[in-house]
């Protein structure tokens, strides 16, 4: 068992590192067919000039091929500029486009096989790691060395891997054509559920997405096999992030349909009242119209009923996909929240001002698609609000430090300090609901594995010890603070709402105390 | 404004101070020579297990203390002057108290076995205990534990989670069979065994051998089989750590003896927690109860009647929890080891052996004694009002799902408990 857990190790580590290497693996060269296909006719006289001498050169990474075409699109561009021929500026996506159809060699040519090598044998490697651990541990809370590991606990892994990913999304927003040869790569999927489509960046971004959704689940499901609230959970995330988020929107484009994450929702879907996004789905038929009446239902009416009732958990560790990523590729990692104070302060401030920047920007988006301006309060809209909020929170927030700080900061980043519609649902959770943590009459001994392994950097054991109900906004419901006390004193329950803040009490004595 | 000093800043100390805190102005001196700060001496074995590190164990943070004007002294009181009020430190200087409670905890027992002081051979209470531990145990593949308790198989659990391999002498017939009845000790020994422990019943410990460099060798046990290793935990429970208090005038006798407002016979200290041994009786509990839920108690107690109110020590009916293993084990009201003679019983595992609970009651009058339960979390409250309450055992059967605290999802088994209660005892009452 030991050596199946090696084996897999290897071959996990293979594939990945082939999967790195596929970085620098192709050649890059326009020539004047491809420019001709596919810059608009309208563009080819001004950029034949400077596209002619990279024409026919041979670039060997998708960095300077990129770079290469980005200048000379630039050049043009701060001509026109400066003649102040406003009207011609190039504003279309050249560099991408013309990176990806001029990307010849392996990746190209065996991106089926690479496919299978690299996704196939990762996630089987990753599996023979993974599932033997069964058969070496009995079942139960094993968190046995988590602070003396390099992964767990920040140290050269957790610096690695979180680099890695801060590289990969600022790439992934901001610099797509660098990683061309990995959006090449998942092209087969792409055209087996689309023989229409053409893999791009966020297709390639939501097949790792689910992969490590689902891979990491696994893993999940196994490490926490004797709750069987945490593998119901799981499989819930990994089967929205699969279904929901993934395969779904790809189907219905197939079908001609608004491409559509049915559990995805505003105000964390930020462009839902985009004039863009409404546009097209009022356009596009029924299936469009109610596509709309859904994703305002969903907040309008789901978030307070459900929450009401399940407490915002609902959303948050059993359907979101940040969420959906943060319980199973990001639970290494959980332990690294700040539980002090301070951190919850800024926690306040940070989450609830991005929700009220979320709320504006919107606002004036839907005043603006009304009214058909294009300012809201003196502000102009695009610049000042809705572009700033997509860089800002959208990507910086939401993907770099989101995802790429889960070694650093523990993997709930985003959802603790940024993301508003968790702040929308804490605030239901807070002041309208069910739901609460219930501490166990006078058990608890103050040992701290709930503090510690609250991904949120909720102070679950100052609650506790006290003998009062946890109930903040912030809680996802994950039950891992549950899962971890040795002394069963905290349970996820749905009760009346009397007396869920009730004054704390520590039974166990005839002293009224506290 | 008085000075009141508390000695020791373990659950009862901190408890004490954060309550009389709470209702006067007074100045408060928290000396401990352990640590700077509380931390939860329970989750000791959760920073050598690599669960949490010690930061993680601290309830409050380290602004707290100046925050609620809780002074905390780090040195270590020699010895305690109760004519003058003094406190005679380590350091040679002396403070001056109004008010003194001591909560100074406990120490391991060492029975005078040869070789019980080599290096590599500790108990486990403190948190010097745990950098010892660390220490003894770098790089070391073999280690006995010696004696069938929380800390001893918390011990082995800890030298497990290292890769360090296990001998576990007890004692008794089976694990912890001196407070569980046979059923549950032998649930336990099981699950023990489960985990590769190499767990010998009815064995005692001998002798300890050194090797050239002062360090053990390997142990002798009570059937005078030699086991080598390179570590030994004594874990054959604790004793009041009262020894600085000896000619004081403060009257010892295992623990400090207090009458039960806390109050030991000299007037203005009082004692809490491990330390303390009570000069009267409770029905069903010993005058020395070394838990962290006692030692919490005492700190509310004697708060109030610090702060004017004069309040007994009054613990309601017992509860204790402990986990082995996987195993989580709760307990409320009154189950021995041994069935007392007016009592009777009713006891439950489920088919995998990993589930149990036990009730005991009264033959006579039906009236509900108490519950051990493995596996399956149950409610502190119910069980805290039904003994209150003196329920029969048939409403606590039948009531049972209520008192359920296990997550969501969970398999539940009250239905069967039912059934098998009622197939076992026909009850009249």
């Amino acid at each position: 068992m030991r050596l199946i857990r090696i084996i897999g190790l290897a071959l996990f580590l293979a594939s990945f590192a082939l999967f790195l290497s596929l970085f620098f693996a192709s050649e890059f060269t326009l020539t004047k067919e491809i420019f001709s296909d596919n810059v608009k006719p309208e563009h080819q006289e001004s950029l034949l000039p400077v596209m002619e001498s990279l024409s026919g050169k041979k670039f060997d990474t998708s960095v300077s091929f990129s770079n290469a075409l980005s200048d000379a699109v630039e050049s043009v561009n701060n001509e026109f500029r400066q003649q102040q021929q406003w009207d011609k500026v190039i504003y279309d996506d050249y560099v991408g486009t013309l990176t990806k159809i001029s990307l010849t060699g392996i990746v190209r040519d065996q991106a089926p096989l690479l496919m299978i090598l690299i996704f196939g044998v990762g996630a089987l490697g990753a599996f023979m790691f993974i599932i033997p651990k069964s058969s070496l541990e009995l079942p139960g809370i094993k968190n046995n060395g988590i602070f003396f590991h390099a992964l767990n606990n920040r140290g050269w892994i957790g610096v690695l891997i979180g680099t890695l990913l801060i590289v990969f999304y600022i790439f992934l927003y901001f610099y797509d054509a660098y990683i061309v040869n990995w959006i090449v790569l998942v092209e087969p999927l792409k055209k087996w559920i689309d023989p229409n489509g053409s893999s791009s960046q966020w297709f390639l971004y939501g097949f790792l997405y689910t992969f490590a959704v689902v891979v990491m689940g696994v893993r999940m499901i196994i490490k926490y096999r004797h709750s069987r609230y945490q593998i119901f959970r799981t499989i819930s995330v990994m089967f929205f992030q699969l279904a929901l988020a993934f395969l779904l929107p790809e189907i219905l484009v197939r079908l001609n349909q608004p491409y559509f994450d049915f559990k995805n929702m505003w105000p964390l879907d930020y462009d839902f009242f985009d004039a863009w996004h409404i546009s097209m789905l009022t356009t596009a038929g029924g299936l469009g119209i109610f596509m709309f009446a859904w994703g305002i239902t969903l907040f309008v009416i789901g978030v307070p009923v459900f929450v009401y009732f399940f407490g915002k958990r609902w959303y948050c560790s059993w359907v979101c996909g940040c969420g959906g990523l943060a319980e199973t590729a990001g639970d290494p990692f959980r332990q690294l929240s700040d539980k002090s104070l301070k951190a919850w302060k800024v926690e306040r401030w940070l989450i609830h001002g991005v929700l009220v920047f979320a709320v504006i920007m919107t606002a004036a988006v839907i005043y603006n698609f009304i009214t058909g301006t294009s300012s809201f309060l003196g502000l102009d809209t695009y610049n000042h609000l809705r572009k700033p909020y997509g860089f800002f929170i959208g990507a910086i927030f939401s993907g770099v430090v989101g995802t790429g700080f889960y070694p650093f900061m523990g993997n709930r980043v985003w959802c603790r300090f940024g993301c508003p519609l968790a702040a929308y649902l804490g605030f239901v959770q807070r002041f309208k609901s069910r739901f609460r943590i219930t501490t166990n009459g006078g058990q608890c001994i103050s040992c701290g594995n709930c503090s510690t392994y609250c991904e949120m950097g909720i102070d679950v054991r100052w609650y506790a010890q006290r003998g009062q109900n946890i109930i903040r906004s912030s809680c996802v419901g994950c039950g891992v603070c549950s899962s971890v006390c040795p002394r069963g004193v905290l349970n996820l329950e749905m009760k009346d709402e009397k007396g869920r803040f009730g004054q704390p009490v520590l039974l166990g004595n005839n002293v009224e105390s506290n | 404004m008085r000075h009141i000093v508390i000695i020791g800043n373990g659950i009862a100390g901190i408890t004490a101070a954060r309550h009389i805190r709470k209702s006067s102005d007074d100045k408060i001196t928290v000396v401990s020579s352990e640590t700077e700060h509380f931390f939860s001496r329970t989750a000791l074995m959760y920073v050598y297990m690599g669960h949490m590190k010690y930061e993680h164990t601290k309830p409050y943070e380290d602004w707290f203390w100046k925050k609620n004007k809780i002074d905390l002294l780090n040195a270590h009181v020699e010895s305690v002057d109760p004519s003058q009020k003094k406190l005679l430190l380590s350091k040679g200087d002396a403070i001056s108290y109004d008010v003194l409670i001591v909560a100074t905890g406990s120490k391991s027992n060492k029975f005078g076995w040869p070789g019980q002081n080599l290096k590599g051979v500790q108990g486990l209470y403190s948190y010097q205990d745990l950098v010892e531990m660390e220490a003894c145990t770098k790089g070391i593949k073999k280690a006995v534990v010696v004696g069938g308790g929380l800390i001893g198989v918390e011990m082995a659990e800890m030298l497990l989670s290292r890769g360090i391999e296990v001998t576990f002498l007890v004692r008794e017939r089976s694990f912890w069979n001196n407070i569980l009845p046979s059923q549950e000790a032998d649930l336990i020994t099981r699950h023990v065994r489960a985990h590769h422990v190499d767990l010998k019943l009815e064995t005692e410990l001998k002798e300890i051998l050194p090797d050239d460099n002062g360090r053990v060798k390997a142990v002798v046990t009570s059937s005078g089989e030699t086991i080598p290793c390179q570590f030994v935990g004594l874990t054959v429970g604790v004793s009041p750590n009262v020894e600085f208090l000896t000619g004081s005038g403060i009257e010892i006798k295992r623990g400090v003896l207090v009458n039960e407002f806390l109050e030991t016979n000299v007037s203005d200290v009082y004692a809490i927690g491990d330390c303390v041994e009570r000069n009267y009786e409770l029905p069903g509990r010993r005058n020395i109860e070394q838990v962290w839920y006692t030692g919490r108690m005492m700190g509310e107690a004697v708060a109030q009647t610090i702060s004017g109110k004069k309040t007994k020590y009054q613990p309601g009916p017992w509860f204790n929890s402990a986990k082995f293993f996987d195993i989580e084990y709760q307990t409320y009201g009154q189950v021995g080891n041994a069935l007392g003679s007016s009592d009777d019983e009713f006891y439950w595992e489920h088919a995998e052996g990993q589930k149990a609970m036990h009730f005991v009651w009264n033959k006579d009058t039906m009236k509900f004694l108490g519950i051990n339960t493995f596996g399956i979390r149950l409610r502190h409250e119910c069980f805290d009002r039904w003994l209150r309450e003196g329920r029969d055992i048939k409403y606590v059967i039948d009531h049972l799902p209520e008192a359920n605290f296990d997550p969501e999802f969970f398999d539940r088994h009250e239905k069967e408990i039912q059934k098998s209660f009622s197939s076992t005892n026909i009850i009249t009452a």
